[in-house]
């Protein structure tokens, strides 16, 4: 069996585990529509106000629900010793990374970008900003994932997990943040988006090999 | 002695692809061969699990060190001593997890730091934890392990599960999902996994925890049938296994602070 076929092995069953356990997912786009809808009940229903916030409101609120479920991407197979028998499967330990970043893409990633382009209708977005909008979701949430997965790593086996993940996490989701924005602020004023994309695509090509990597470590150092 | 076969057959291609006379060829599975072997020496192929003046280090103190042991083809290691005498720490050394801070691990004469990935194919490890989905059945916990460590070629594992579920007295549990099941039938199912992918090391930290007395005793058969295989087995227990010919590593003879307490 090579080493793709044990790779889309684990994906198969941690979708399977995510479809069981169903809630996981279902609550991470909750909780993005959520806290998107909650911006105009604090800055007010004016229509240009929330045009102009939308793009940044969607981008923090991805940002957040996408670290939400993170916490949990090691974790259960960390209590259970599920880890230690990953860790000692005949393939490396950093496919088998690649392979739960990929669910917790498909799981969370994927049902966010589909959400998206509905709340830009609720915040009065413009048009123009929608097809880029999704393609810089598309480009920006695997990085998301990406780099979620090393905090997941690192915070295995410490109390208060969650808020240390967010700490170590949300520094480095800045760049993403900032260049996922202006990419629609770009589109909607008119402009060329293809640096922006471009960028976006970059940090995506870059954290790809490196982040399984440092995960890995991560992960070996935990069940040691 | 399926690997043995293995050394050899690898030695006489070596040979013929450098067109050496077929007497070369010869003379090594004959003579050189068997010379070796009673010399001792690993690199013909035997199965030779070996450590060598270990020394493990856990948070900042010295477990134990100095410590040496060999296993063959079918040999069974029992690990004993008290609690915190480093049972677990050594199996986790053998098994990979742990790094020793000196020493050596070495399998037919390679050390394990040279292919990782080639050790974790020829080994099982039962640790404390079961690693049981809660959510997935019990036939899906245990094929989505043995599919992780299936061939190419070996498509359906379903059939070799079933078999190791029944093994350990569990078949009619194979629908149940592993949220039902009891300590002692978590402890079956993990036992049963390494039953469902042959691995010729098997790595059992307590395996008989939680475990009622039919279970030990499907447990202690299924020793036996590895054994007759050429498996080797490592484990740890503090409850009396019915095994033949086994040797024994009493751990408290390497715990540091001793002076003097070495087994003589």
């Amino acid at each position: 069996m090579g080493g793709v076929t044990r790779f889309m092995h684990i994906v198969k069953r941690d979708l399977h585990l995510a479809m069981r356990q169903g809630m996981d997912s279902l609550m991470v786009v909750m909780f993005f529509v959520l806290a998107v809808v909650l911006f105009p009940f604090g800055v007010g229903p004016e229509p240009n106000v929330l045009a102009r916030i939308a793009a940044g409101v969607i981008w923090v609120a991805a940002l957040l629900s996408s670290m939400l479920s993170l916490e949990r991407l090691f974790q259960t197979d960390y209590e259970d010793g599920s880890l230690e028998l990953l860790t000692l499967a005949p393939l490396s330990l950093e496919i088998v990374v690649l392979a739960k970043i990929t669910t917790h893409w498909l799981t969370t990633g994927l049902p966010l970008i589909v959400a998206a382009p509905l709340l830009a209708v609720l915040l009065n977005m413009e048009p123009d900003g929608f097809g880029v909008m999704i393609a810089a979701l598309a480009l920006g949430t695997p990085t998301l994932s990406l780099i979620g997965a090393v905090g997941a790593a690192l915070i295995l086996g410490s109390r208060r997990g969650g808020v240390l993940l967010s700490l170590l996490i949300l520094p480095l989701y800045i760049p993403v943040l900032i260049f996922g924005v202006s990419a629609v602020d770009a589109a909607i004023g008119g402009y060329e988006v293809n640096a922006q994309l471009l960028i976006l695509g970059g940090f995506l090509l870059g954290a790809l090999p490196l982040c399984p990597f440092a995960a890995a470590a991560g992960l070996r150092q935990a069940v040691e | 002695m399926a690997g043995a076969l293995k050394g050899r057959a690898h030695k006489a291609s070596g040979l013929s692809f450098l067109k050496a006379p077929l007497f070369f060829t010869f003379f090594f599975q004959a003579f050189a061969i068997p010379c070796a072997r009673l010399l001792n020496n690993s690199w013909d192929g035997m199965n030779l699990f070996t450590g060598k003046d270990l020394v493990c280090l856990r948070g900042e103190r010295i477990v134990f060190s100095g410590l040496d042991f060999g296993i063959d083809a079918g040999g069974v290691l029992v690990l004993v001593g008290p609690n915190g005498s480093g049972k677990s720490s050594l199996l986790r050394l053998m098994a990979g997890l742990l790094g020793p801070m000196s020493g050596t691990l070495q399998w037919n004469g390679e050390a394990l730091t040279e292919d990782p990935e080639a050790h974790n194919g020829r080994l099982h490890y039962v640790g404390h934890l079961d690693a049981v989905k809660p959510v997935l059945s019990v036939a899906e916990n245990l094929e989505f392990w043995s599919g992780l460590r299936a061939k190419a070629g070996e498509g359906d594992t379903g059939a070799a599960v079933l078999a190791a579920l029944e093994a350990f007295g569990i078949g009619h549990l194979a629908a149940v999902p592993g949220r039902f099941l009891s300590a002692g039938q978590k402890r079956r199912v993990n036992l049963a996994r390494i039953l469902a992918a042959p691995a010729p090391l098997w790595l059992l930290d307590e395996p008989t925890t939680a475990l009622d007395k039919r279970a030990v005793a499907g447990l202690e058969r299924a020793i036996v049938k590895h054994r007759e295989t050429g498996g080797m087995v490592v484990l740890s227990t503090h409850t009396d296994l019915k095994l033949d010919a086994f040797q024994a590593l009493d751990l408290s003879d390497f715990a540091p602070k001793r002076e003097g307490g070495w087994a003589a």
